[in-house]
């Protein structure tokens, strides 16, 4: 029983963790949560949709198409819109996100409706894979498998390319990255552009789970940002920590004591957080020179 | 890699003089080192009527100066005289600036351009506060400095030799650059600035906040790069110790230069001794210069204050 509602947790808090990365990238890039990271990975997977339904291209074409399109479209939110702010503050950008969420969910409402949509997946939520008392399902173990290469293919662009490096620079001090040659417009623009395609990912993985429409991704984009600030909005690894620690204590709370309750958990646990250590369970509390 | 041991006397190495050429200026006029003094070769950067503002407030007024190749020139002047500012400009970090004259590098016009690709010419920058990447390790931080280097063998050889300069910063390699102190947060902003073998190094009061030993040292080796062949421009308010190592020397007051000269001119001339170095001896090395009040009432003209 235990074994079954930890496989549960993993593979929703992997869905958690991929949204909680996506938020804190841009996050450290911005000092504001990019609210309209859900409507942009919800977006993306209705392109995936539209390729596979009504192009009738094969699952990869439609994944990869997709991507490319959330790549632009977190490079495009940046430069034609983010990028416009004059004198930017923490509230006006805040804002920005929330119009771009609003607009876009607008728009996919009028153009896609509120119908529930059945997502083709490769692997099925209904098949299982058994090992021992635990059974998964498939799509479970591709949700799990497909977040941890993500995340480490991530982690290790951050870690070890130059380019990473140089974005983590104008993350921490943009003009000190700019006067050591870093372009810093445009590594921010690709900061986009990568954390919309984290996003994207976790929509296509979560879009067989439960069904598409334009609602897809308000649970997890809720869950991802608590799981962010539970690990620490300021560290990606802290991150994704938080969003597989969300994931656990959620299922094990709904397994053992109110299943009704369950999403409340997320809720509480960020409530706790936030009075005893604001920084996030992982963070590093840094004060900024003004 | 050979490292100089006394800065003064030591003739540049051709590693030296090789590694700073690297640059990548698009002129490629190679850094010219004697073997006797330092060499004193052509106008290297030039700065021509140069009017900075900081929205209505003018920050610099019609501001000329020229840097030659392969020496020091201090920059000398009270808190908001704009220092800082002139550096922010020949940088290009201040949007929009300069608003009139022109600021040629290496025979390139260089004004209005993008930083990064200021950068691209040849120039290094320290900044005022040093601005190091605080969540970076100190590795990390000089490899966004040879951010526009692309010849990785290149970079490990300018690598070795910051840490000649500084082996402090070989030990703490992989710290966090957020945990050095003052004084190691200051050489590893040095030390990132060479990562990418300019031909001309900014620096913003390298010696602000560094306990008088240390200010001892980063003078050493700042007189050291420029022996190497880097051309140095330095602002600084430790008159004294800055006039020593620098040739050369200019004095800003309120956005405008008034006067210049060689370092020798300078620390003769009586005005400036009794401004900027205090009144003889009795000053220490480490203490920033004392201004008037009237001079201090300004600092709403410059970002510094």
């Amino acid at each position: 029983m235990l074994a079954q509602v930890i496989a549960g947790g993993l593979s929703a808090g992997s869905i958690y963790a991929l949204v909680a990365l996506a938020l804190v990238i841009t996050y450290k890039t911005t000092e504001v949560p990019n609210f309209a990271q859900g409507e942009m990975a919800m977006v993306s997977a209705f392109v995936a949709y539209i390729l596979m339904t009504d192009y009738q291209t094969g699952f990869f074409v439609a994944f990869s198409v997709a991507l490319v399109f959330a790549f632009v479209l977190g490079i495009g939110f940046e430069a034609v819109i983010l990028r416009r702010v004059r004198n930017p503050t923490h509230l006006s950008v805040l804002v920005v996100t929330l119009g771009f969420q609003l607009a876009l969910f607008g728009l996919a409402g009028w153009k896609w409706g509120a119908e529930q949509r059945q997502f083709p997946f490769p692997v099925s939520a209904n098949e299982v894979i058994r090992v021992g008392d635990v059974s998964v399902s498939t799509l479970g173990v591709a949700t799990i498998l497909i977040s941890v290469v993500l995340m480490v293919g991530v982690f290790a662009f951050f870690r070890f390319t130059k380019l990473g490096v140089a974005m983590q620079a104008t993350q921490q001090d943009s003009m000190a990255a700019r006067i050591n040659g870093v372009p810093t417009r445009r590594v921010v623009g690709l900061t986009f552009g990568i954390s919309s395609v984290i996003g994207a990912v976790a929509a296509l993985l979560m879009a067989p789970v439960i069904t598409l429409d334009t609602t897809l991704m308000w649970d997890p984009l809720l869950k991802g940002f608590a799981a962010a600030v539970l690990g620490g909005l300021n560290t990606p690894v802290g991150a994704v920590l938080g969003g597989y620690l969300l994931g656990l204590v959620e299922n094990l709370f709904g397994a053992y004591i109110s299943v009704e309750f369950k999403s409340a958990v997320a809720f509480l646990m960020i409530i706790l957080v936030l009075c005893f250590r604001p920084s996030g369970l992982f963070g590093r509390h840094r004060t900024r020179k003004v | 890699m050979d490292n100089p041991v006394s800065p003064r006397d030591a003739a540049s190495s051709p590693d030296g003089a090789n590694s700073s050429s690297r640059a990548g200026a698009p002129n490629g006029a190679s850094a010219p080192v004697g073997a006797d003094a330092r060499a004193v070769g052509e106008v290297l950067l030039e700065i021509q009527g140069v009017e900075t503002y900081y929205g209505p407030l003018r920050a610099l007024s019609d501001v000329s100066l020229t840097v030659t190749e392969g020496t020091v020139t201090v920059i000398l002047g009270s808190n908001g005289a704009g220092k800082s500012t002139l550096l922010g400009t020949i940088m290009g970090v201040l949007d929009g600036q300069p608003q009139c004259g022109t600021i040629t590098f290496g025979g390139e016009r260089i004004d209005g351009m993008a930083t990064e690709k200021i950068v691209r010419t040849g120039i290094s920058y320290v900044p005022e506060g040093r601005r190091v990447f605080p969540e970076l390790s100190v590795r990390e931080n000089l490899a966004v400095g040879a951010y526009t280097v692309r010849d990785r063998q290149s970079t490990r050889r300018t690598l070795d030799r910051v840490y000649d300069y500084f082996p402090l910063l070989a030990d703490r390699q992989t710290q966090p650059a957020g945990t050095l102190s003052g004084g190691e947060q200051q050489m590893l902003a040095i030390g990132r600035a060479l990562m990418n073998g300019p031909r001309l190094l900014l620096l913003d009061e390298p010696s602000l906040g560094l306990a008088p030993i240390l200010v001892r040292q980063v003078f050493d080796i700042i007189s050291q790069i420029c022996d190497e062949g880097v051309t140095v421009l330095l602002v600084e308010q430790n008159a004294r110790m800055a006039l020593k190592v620098a040739d050369d020397g200019v004095v800003l007051e309120n956005g405008e230069l008034v006067v210049s000269g060689t370092a020798q001119e300078l620390a003769d001339n009586d005005e400036v001794e009794e401004l900027y170095m205090g009144t003889a001896s009795t000053t220490s090395e480490l203490g920033t210069a004392p201004y008037s009040s009237e001079q201090g009432a300004r600092h709403d003209v410059d970002q510094e204050s």
